[in-house]
């Protein structure tokens, strides 16, 4: 292996700025604060692990990067846009187009074969059919799922499904790859094969990776940056030189 | 999305709980077929009314008469044109001169009186009406037993068949079934009837006229004479005397010519006096047969500058039209409400397939589903139930239109009387049916589809 060694991107545009971030909303008398005045930047290019225990506001976060959500307060830009002041119709654009989305739990609609989950997006994208068909036999080519394209989700594996799930979050070629506990539901040797996927999007594609885990060890492993999240706030922002990336690199050198 | 993506993705979720949605479309066709089974019976009757009238050949006839006769009647004629006392008295000259404008194929005096009948020594009041050879093809006549008049001027009659029952001497009961006109016309085909009646005589000879300061050439007379004449019976008709049939509302009849040779007293008689002493007939109405039936009016337009009264078919069949406008109104409500209750059932599918579905509308508002998106999308799925159910329910509805037919022909057999078929779905009535199925699908829709497009992606993904 003699793969070039990776140094954490320091220069660079920002891709996601978030100044001050809060989301609130009240679950009966009570107020819950789920992000509390959260500022993070992130670089193009990056791959970030946003890290904490359930409740820590992490998937909020990734939410309303992905723009799914809205702050209650603070802003959200992402790529020069600010969120908070697009409209449900410019929202759903900027997740068709910008950012692309892998959840725990794959996220693939039962009824449909693996081929049509992935060219879902261009449908909503109004691409033409002719073209749906290479773009999504190639993006099942890239995660190793040609052979499978007429399946359901349900005749698959667990990491087959993820694999398609990462399929169709490449389709539509975006920046920004958002990834919600995208080994959680996997075991540990199928958890590495999504994750060196994921790698590579960001490597050889240069997307910008923003993956939430509770899996500390997993984060230092992939990511170039973690950033702790508890009770909604910033805990700690700091950078990593991943494992995976030091381990490639002795065993070059051994 | 594009409407062919559209249609699969709606198509395919519609596939996916065929059960639910196959009911709700069979709601939806019962519904579209209530309402094509009510309007096709509309149109069906509808369609019935106007063979029917068709065939009696009163469509194409145009009913003359004077205005002297409508004194003080208020009728618009009257307020517009030359005064009753003052217009054109309805004469043979003018019988003429109607028979000689363009698309009119036969003009002739309606002849009618009342009079006496003996038949085996008994005597029998009753109405007698002149036809005109022309009234053989007439389907009045379809039914009649014997043949019509051997001439136009023959001493035959031809006998409604409730007044052959009369001279029978049966009287039938109420709720009886209808004579049957084959009995009747064994025992009457070829006797006679000696008919009397009042002849109107011009005075042969002035009688020395009284005098007085009129001036004698003022003063003028008729006779009235009591005739006889026998008449053979050639026929018996099958006809309904409480059918709407102009000159056919009598119960028996008389060749025109011989009718008209006659000099029977008329009505008219005794205020035209002068004329009728002269011997020059003055009839109550004229019946002009025009030739083609789309000239009516133009015949009547023409008719009316001469200076007559006129009224035709086309008159009633204005209000006739009318009444069916109500009739199919009132059916198309009633068919209506089936699809309404259909309606009902596509909202109720539509909101449990978003409670079903609402990850999946999470997931595709994650990936780039905008609201109309999704909102198109259960638009189309509640439309494509609504086109097909369209499609099915027209199909019942003819289906259930066929058996109603069949059913009836077979009920109408057992009574004897002809097949009819009032049952019709025209083209319009199978693309509206569709249509209006489609739209009232996509009203159903509305509140679903907006809820659906509404829905919160975060919550939705969050349910399991």
């Amino acid at each position: 292996m003699t793969a070039a060694p990776v140094v954490p991107t320091t220069a660079g545009t920002i891709a996601i700025r978030s100044e001050n971030l809060s989301r609130h909303y009240r679950m009966g008398e009570a107020l819950i604060r789920a992000v509390d005045g959260v500022s993070l930047e992130v670089r193009s290019g990056e791959f970030v692990a946003l890290l904490g225990s359930s409740g820590s506001g992490k998937s909020s976060v990734l939410n309303l990067i992905a723009g799914l959500d809205r702050p209650t307060s603070g802003s959200m830009i992402v790529q020069d846009r600010d969120l908070a002041k697009l409209s449900r119709e410019e929202l759903a654009k900027y997740r068709l187009r910008v950012v692309g989305m892998v959840f725990q739990s794959f996220n693939l609609i039962a009824s449909m074969t693996l081929a049509e989950n992935v060219e879902l997006p261009l449908r909503f994208a109004e691409v033409d059919r002719s073209q749906r068909e290479k773009l999504s036999q190639d993006a099942l080519e890239r995660v190793g799922l040609r052979s499978r394209v007429n399946h359901r989700p349900s005749e698959l594996s667990g990491g087959e499904q993820q694999r398609a799930a990462l399929a169709r979050a490449l389709i539509n070629r975006p920046k920004i790859l958002l990834a919600d506990e995208p080994t959680g539901n996997l075991d540990s040797h199928t958890g590495t094969e999504i994750m060196d996927i994921v790698r590579e999007f960001n490597r050889d594609l240069g997307m910008t990776v923003v993956m939430v885990t509770h899996e500390r060890a997993l984060a230092e492993r992939y990511a170039q940056r973690l950033i702790f999240l508890a009770d909604g706030k910033l805990l700690d922002d700091r950078c990593n030189t991943p494992t995976a990336v030091r381990a490639e690199v002795q065993g070059g050198q051994s | 999305m594009k409407i062919p993506d559209l249609a699969e993705l709606a198509l395919r979720n519609l596939r996916e709980s065929v059960l639910r949605n196959s009911l709700t479309t069979v709601g939806i066709s019962v519904g579209v077929a209530s309402l094509v089974a009510m309007l096709s019976l509309g149109t069906g009757l509808q369609q019935l009314f106007s063979r029917r009238l068709a065939k009696s050949g009163l469509f194409d006839t145009v009913f003359v008469s004077s205005r002297r006769d409508q004194r003080g009647m208020g009728r618009e004629e009257e307020r517009n044109g030359t005064p009753p006392g003052e217009s054109r008295i309805l004469d043979e000259p003018a019988r003429r001169e109607i028979e000689s404008l363009p698309n009119i194929a036969e003009a002739y005096p309606d002849i009618r009186f009342t009079t006496e009948l003996r038949y085996e020594d008994k005597s029998h009041l009753t109405t007698i009406s002149a036809l005109p050879s022309s009234s053989k093809s007439n389907d009045a006549f379809d039914g009649m037993q014997g043949s019509f008049f051997s001439s136009d001027t023959a001493a035959e009659v031809i006998l409604q068949k409730s007044f052959a029952e009369e001279l029978l001497g049966k009287t039938p009961a109420r709720g009886s079934p209808e004579p049957n006109v084959a009995e009747l016309s064994k025992p009457l085909l070829g006797q006679e009837l000696t008919m009397r009646y009042a002849q109107r005589q011009a005075a042969p000879t002035p009688t020395p006229p009284p005098r007085s300061s009129e001036g004698a050439g003022d003063s003028a007379a008729y006779s009235v004479v009591s005739r006889e004449q026998k008449l053979k019976i050639v026929g018996i008709a099958d006809l309904d005397p409480e059918s709407m049939r102009g000159p056919t509302r009598a119960k028996v009849f008389l060749p025109l010519n011989l009718a008209e040779s006659l000099h029977v007293m008329q009505p008219t008689d005794l205020r035209e006096v002068s004329r009728a002493a002269n011997d020059q007939p003055v009839y109550s109405s004229i019946s002009a047969r025009v030739k083609d039936p789309s000239k009516v009016q133009a015949v009547e337009d023409a008719i009316k500058k001469m200076g007559f009264s006129t009224f035709s078919i086309l008159d009633a069949s204005h209000s006739l039209q009318q009444v069916f406008r109500v009739l199919y109104a009132f059916l198309g409500i009633f068919g209506s409400l089936a699809l309404a209750v259909a309606s009902i059932g596509i909202v109720n599918t539509l909101v449990m397939a978003i409670l079903e579905r609402r990850r999946e509308i999470g997931i595709m508002k994650a990936i780039g589903a905008s609201d109309s998106d999704v909102k198109l999308l259960f638009f189309a799925e509640a439309g494509a139930m609504g086109i097909l159910g369209g499609i099915f329910g027209v199909a019942l509805g003819w289906a259930i239109g066929q058996i109603i037919n069949f059913g009836t022909n077979i009920w109408l057999k057992s009574q004897s009387l002809p097949p009819e078929n009032f049952w019709a779905v025209p083209l319009w009535l199978v693309a509206f049916s569709i249509l209006f199925a489609f739209v009232v699908s996509l009203i159903s829709g509305l509140y679903p589809a907006g809820r659906a497009a509404k829905l919160d992606p975060v919550q939705a993904l969050r349910y399991e």
